[in-house]
């Protein structure tokens, strides 16, 4: 099959494209490091604060068990999150981007 | 269709003389199975994560497996039902495998299904692929004995998807086509790039095979009684089978009738615990807490630690932290292998390729995780089920490690309805279990076969010009014969500790392949070098590290624990009123200990005592890796990929020219 050939260098320096890359690497790498603090402070806090980890919340239920459990919803809805903002707006520019190229 | 039957002859050639070569080994094996130490092999992130340095203190604690205690009961399944189970269960995938190979052309379609897998397919086949048996009995087991840390073991396994949801899978749509040799090699010198990504494919998927391997043997004698040795070839060849005739579109499928069996039976026992429980999850816990049985097993777990609890305190200490993983840095090391490594899995990061889309490809992730997470949450009530209605004591009887714990309480929970229900129910879940194996295992031989043929075969050697017929010929002579040497390791590996493979696969992945992929697909500077020096310095850290770290056996380690061990001993005999001896258990232990105290000698690197003192690698073989990766790339730049980083930039955010990876 023959190949389209694109001018990769000019598609890099699209404003659509550069919007697209900025608003992308902010929100990816953003919610990556928030996500991997929120973990993190998993393991450190069970070591280091076992006080906080032993308060009771609901009945016998505890902080440490509440904030285990919070972290798979946590990451459900960074995902959902994602998901809705990747829809909306990566993927809106991204075929903006492409029109505008008449590819 | 000559190759055809030239594999079907192989095939047949080879089960039969693996059967043949299991005949003649069949009794010893069957021998030793019963006292086997399957909870160290199955369990493996269990025993991975575990935080004490080998002592021999705690060995008195934990009963040695090693000779069978006269109380040992042993998990009775009913032989015909659980055999009829794994019967269905091969018939169905073997349907499968006949379908699938018909529509098995070219290498697309061997390696990424031609791309024709959807989201939500992808969804539950990435699951499928995730969740080892050792998921599936080990982290229950590991609630159900010490409660709240082996659910906080569990987080990371999903929180892992983030990192591969946000950073790896649409790119890697994107810019890849079938292995992670294309990502890599895309702006840089390709043959020596591939050659490494395939040797590191090939480490990790090998380290991760082994355990899984080793595992099924254990897991299948233990089952249904079948000898180790027979199990590894029955599994083995099964796994041929699917990847060799039936490709990704078989693999797919089998990992997507797995998780979907897997669910169910989660869900199932799930919601006969529930039923227990009246649905009241506040009152679920307080039986927790106020059960004598799990107070008693808490009070003597905290002893070991000098601490004294009983009553209520010790039944509220089951649900906090610190009763097994106990060296938060080993914790947080293995946490960063997690978060890091599952992005960097070559079987994972296969399955990116078998969509058409960026947008299936995040599809697909979602669903995954809310397949996986859910899955963890509901282990949490199996584990906890299982610590109230078996008690930790039940379970230990059957197993120290726990293991056993989730298909003790399907078969109790059925029997409680009616004795027929309990076998059926835990016939369905050994079978869970095997469909568990045979979907894991088929996912690690076709991304190391890709990584050989299409990679070195294809691309290194010749050239690139390889038509599709032949393609996909090297394709299945490597899936058989990365098929035939996982057979012959598992064979091999018997007698061996293989619980820290799995913990080094995702340290390697972690440490080796994830760096120099976001790398390779956010850096302009990154080059060949970088690529280089990144692999293999976080492949071999990870290694070393490990190698001189306590998973190795170190026999003067050994032996001063013993001796500690016989000091208590006579002190405890000592104390007894006269005429009394100790009871067998702490006999045995004594006799034991004064065996280990007589070894002497080196661990396999030659070392005294471990020189790391982590389990995990991750928390200095990552930074390693990285700093390699960028390092190389400064030291050696390259005009030509920095010139070429757009195209990639581009073609990774916004699927141009994505057609030439699907069509190719």
């Amino acid at each position: 099959m023959a190949e389209r050939q694109y001018d990769w260098k000019a598609i890099a320096k699209n404003p659509k494209f550069v919007e697209l890359h900025h608003k992308k690497t902010a929100f990816l790498f953003g919610w990556w490091i928030f996500s991997c603090v929120y973990y993190f402070l998993l393991p450190i806090g069970a070591a280091y604060t076992p006080g906080l980890f032993k308060v009771k919340i609901i009945g016998v239920v505890n902080f440490g068990y509440i904030f285990a459990l919070s972290q798979f919803f946590v990451s459900w809805g960074i995902a959902l999150y994602y998901s809705h903002v990747a829809n909306k707006d990566f993927d809106r520019l991204t075929r903006e981007l492409i029109d505008e190229l008449h590819l | 269709m000559t190759i055809k039957k030239i594999f079907i002859a192989a095939s047949l050639a080879l089960s039969v003389a693996a059967a043949a070569y299991a005949e003649e080994q069949k009794a010893p094996a069957a021998g030793a199975a019963p006292a086997m130490s399957a909870p160290a092999a199955q369990g493996a992130p269990a025993a991975t994560a575990a935080a004490p340095a080998p002592n021999a203190a705690a060995s008195v604690a934990t009963p040695a497996p090693a000779t069978p205690a006269p109380a040992k009961k042993e998990l009775k399944t009913n032989r015909t039902i659980t055999i009829g189970m794994f019967l269905v269960i091969i018939a169905i995938t073997m349907g499968v495998v006949v379908w699938a190979a018909k529509q098995t052309k070219t290498a697309s379609d061997f390696y990424a299904a031609g791309g024709g897998i959807t989201g939500t397919q992808n969804g539950w086949a990435i699951a499928g692929d995730y969740m080892s048996a050792a998921s599936f009995l080990g982290i229950s087991g590991l609630i159900s004995l010490y409660g709240y840390d082996g659910f906080m073991y569990s987080v990371g396994w999903l929180v892992a998807y983030i990192t591969v949801l946000l950073i790896v899978a649409e790119p890697c749509r994107n810019a890849g086509k079938y292995t992670l040799g294309d990502i890599l090699s895309f702006r840089t010198s390709p043959k020596p790039v591939r050659a490494f990504a395939a040797i590191s494919t090939v480490a990790v998927s090998t380290f991760y095979l082994t355990a899984q391997m080793v595992g099924a043997g254990k897991l299948m004698a233990l089952l249904i009684g079948i000898p180790y040795k027979l199990s590894i070839i029955g599994v083995g060849v099964l796994m041929v089978g699917y990847v060799v005739f039936g490709g990704m579109v078989a693999t797919t499928w089998v990992q997507i009738i797995k998780a979907g069996l897997l669910m169910a039976g989660a869900f199932l026992l799930s919601f006969l615990v529930m039923i227990k429980a009246g649905f009241n999850p506040i009152g679920f816990f307080s039986t927790i807490v106020g059960s004598p049985e799990i107070q008693d097993h808490v009070s003597k777990l905290v002893l070991k630690d000098g601490v004294i609890l009983s009553g209520m305190d010790a039944g509220q200490r089951f649900l906090e932290p610190g009763l097994y993983l106990k060296n938060p840095l080993d914790q947080i090391s293995l946490g960063m292998a997690l978060v890091l490594g599952t992005a960097g899995m070559p079987h994972i990061l296969m399955r990116f390729f078998t969509v058409p889309t960026a947008q299936a490809a995040r599809k697909s992730v979602i669903i995954a995780m809310f397949i996986i997470g859910g899955f963890y949450i509901l282990t949490t009530l199996l584990g906890f089920g299982a610590a109230i209605h078996l008690t930790p004591q039940g379970i230990t009887s059957v197993d120290p490690g726990g293991n056993m714990a989730t298909l003790m309480l399907a078969q109790q929970m059925g029997a409680d309805i009616a004795p027929i229900v309990g076998d059926l129910f835990l016939a369905f879940l050994c079978a869970v279990a095997f469909a568990t194996i045979l979907a894991v295992v088929s996912g690690l031989v076709l991304a190391a076969s890709a990584a050989i043929a299409h990679d070195i075969y294809v691309n290194v050697i010749k050239d690139g010009h390889a038509d599709q017929h032949e393609q996909v010929f090297a394709a299945r002579i490597t899936s058989f014969v990365v098929g035939a040497c996982g057979i012959m390791i598992g064979l091999a590996a018997e007698k061996q500790n293989v619980a820290h493979l799995v913990a080094l696969a995702f340290a390697v992945a972690a440490s080796g392949n994830l760096p120099v992929v976001i790398l390779s697909l956010f850096w302009r500077k990154f080059n060949t070098a970088g690529v280089i020096s990144g692999l293999l310095v976080g492949t071999i850290a990870s290694i070393s590290l490990v190698m001189v770290s306590p998973n190795m056996t170190y026999p003067k380690v050994v032996a001063e624990g013993a001796k500690k061990v016989i000091v208590a001993m006579e002190k405890k005999q000592a104390a007894l009123p006269a005429g009394q001896s100790l009871s067998e258990k702490d006999a045995k232990a004594l006799a034991k200990a004064k065996v280990d105290a007589q070894q002497t000698g080196t661990s396999m690197v030659g070392l005294e005592k471990p020189l790391f003192t982590l389990k995990n690698p991750g928390l200095i073989s990552i930074p390693l890796g990285f700093m390699a990766a960028i390092l190389g790339a400064l030291a050696f730049p390259s005009r030509r990929s920095e010139d070429m980083f757009d195209e990639v930039y581009v073609r990774q955010n916004t699927g141009l020219g994505m057609a030439k990876a699907v069509e190719h």
